[in-house]
């Protein structure tokens, strides 16, 4: 039995290999997001969405995208069951260890940021699939621009967005550095500097994506 | 000075432990944390109770025997120290502190505060050490060694096994005590001829006993006595990888 199962630290190194692939698409995904806010009534938003529905990289990416999404969220799960059977009996007084508490919570604000892509993949990719009949803001099913409006005028789904974001900057935070531990880059000069950049990148990727909801919110008529 | 003290009782590994409260009067601040259990120990055998059964042996730091989980810190208090090594000067009059044993799987309570750690043992017989006759000291300039290897080299090896990462640490992952052991044979030219079947060996062992996964939490290194560096579990990490790309074992 011992001889199949799949070692820790190898677990451990495909998610992070999974998460990697997840933090450079989440920059290209944002790249498209932000031709939203040109103010030419979604022209390049629409381009941009037809570039990347119809290049044909793209399409050989995409199966891969989907299995780094289930690999790292099959293997983050397995992994945490694994670490709470590590300590059946819990402490009566909880660590106060001085720790990064982002850490302790990739489970549950993974958990946050898989909801959002549920709705997400409802809303948007399921109905490009067909599996859903477009909105009727829709012009046709692929018509994402006039679909997103629709969505963040509502000040509900808008919150729900952004809140998902503030979970993802966490999870990102964290995920940027752990990354570069986990595959055995460990420096006392390149370390700290690996953290800040994971910090920057967080704050760059949920910041910018959260401006498109307040901006349709607030500022768009 | 007064202490109050809830401390886990627990009779043997199967009972339901549960926390028993006692109150020591006359405490000295100069006391070490193991001498005031010393004291109330012979508080209880003079009243005919079962005395509180804790590990010790050297109590200077180094033996890596005792281990307590003090008000929620894996040694107490006091950063970069045994549990031996603290004094009751680190707390306050009247303070109520919470005696735990480490918990997690892979270390089972024996009996009150005192746990089972021949996990640890194992893992270091599966491969932490090397099989060749070293010998005595070689000739100083025989087989260079990098003055930084010799000194991370070093740092790991004060790794005292006491477990401490493993109490502290959310998921009771044994990654720095793996980690450390393997690095200290890892950066020096003995432990090279073995490096790969260590690490697989070893890596392999830490996961059958049961240990929880690191989550790159950190508190392992926060807390350990001898203050090891989480460099040595991406070290592990490396060196787990690359054995695993050339050995072509499972």
């Amino acid at each position: 039995m011992s001889n199949l199962a799949i070692r820790s630290i190898s677990k451990k190194i495909i998610t992070g290999l999974a998460g990697l692939f997840l933090i450079t698409f989440l920059v290209v995904h944002l790249g498209v997001n932000l031709t939203m806010l040109v103010p030419d009534g979604g022209e390049t938003f629409r381009e941009a969405a037809e570039f990347m529905r119809t290049n044909p990289v793209i399409k050989i990416v995409e199966p891969v995208l989907f299995a780094a999404f289930i690999i790292h969220i099959i293997i983050g799960i397995v992994l945490k069951i694994q670490n709470w059977m590590a300590r059946p009996n819990r402490y009566s007084v909880s660590n106060k260890a001085y720790t990064y508490w982002m850490s302790k919570y990739m489970f549950h604000t993974g958990i946050v940021v898989l909801i959002f892509l549920i709705i997400h993949l409802i809303n948007f990719y399921f109905i490009r699939l067909g599996l859903l009949e477009p909105s009727n803001v829709m012009s046709d099913e692929h018509d994402f621009y006039n679909q997103a409006i629709m969505l963040f005028r509502d000040p509900l789904y808008s919150v729900i967005y952004l809140v998902a974001f503030v979970f993802l900057a966490v999870h990102l935070n964290h995920a940027f550095q752990s990354f570069f531990q986990t595959i055995g880059a460990n420096h006392s000069k390149y370390t700290p500097v690996i953290k800040v950049i994971g910090t920057i990148y967080s704050l760059v990727i949920s910041i910018g994506f959260a401006i498109i909801p307040i901006y349709f919110l607030f500022f768009y008529e | 000075m007064k202490i109050k003290l809830k401390i886990w009782r627990q009779e043997n590994a199967t009972a339901k432990g549960k926390f028993v409260k006692y109150q020591l009067d006359d405490v000295s601040p100069d006391s070490s944390f193991l001498e005031m259990l010393d004291e109330l120990n012979q508080d209880l055998i003079q009243k005919d109770d079962d005395p509180v059964v804790f590990d010790h042996d050297c109590r200077e730091g180094i033996c890596g025997t005792c281990g307590l989980y003090i008000n929620g810190r894996a040694h107490g208090p006091q950063k970069g120290s045994a549990t031996c090594q603290l004094h009751m000067r680190s707390f306050k009059d009247g303070d109520t502190i919470t005696v735990e044993p480490w918990r997690a799987k892979a270390f089972p309570v024996i009996k009150d505060l005192m746990v089972d750690r021949s996990a640890f043992d194992r893992i270091m017989v599966s491969g932490g050490y090397i099989s060749i006759n070293a010998g005595s000291a070689p000739e100083a300039n025989n087989m260079p060694v990098r003055k930084e290897n010799a000194d991370m080299a070093f740092d790991a090896a004060t790794c005292i096994g006491c477990g401490a990462c493993v109490a502290a640490c959310p998921n009771a992952s044994a990654m720095l005590f793996v980690g450390a052991k393997i690095s200290h044979l890892a950066l020096l030219p003995q432990g090279q001829p073995e490096a790969e079947e260590r690490v697989l060996e070893m890596v392999n062992q830490m996961d059958l006993e049961g240990f929880g996964n690191c989550s790159n939490n950190y508190s392992c290194e926060a807390e350990c006595p001898k203050e090891i560096s989480v460099g040595n579990i991406a070290r592990m990490n490396a060196q787990f990888f690359g054995a695993k790309l050339k050995s072509g074992k499972k």
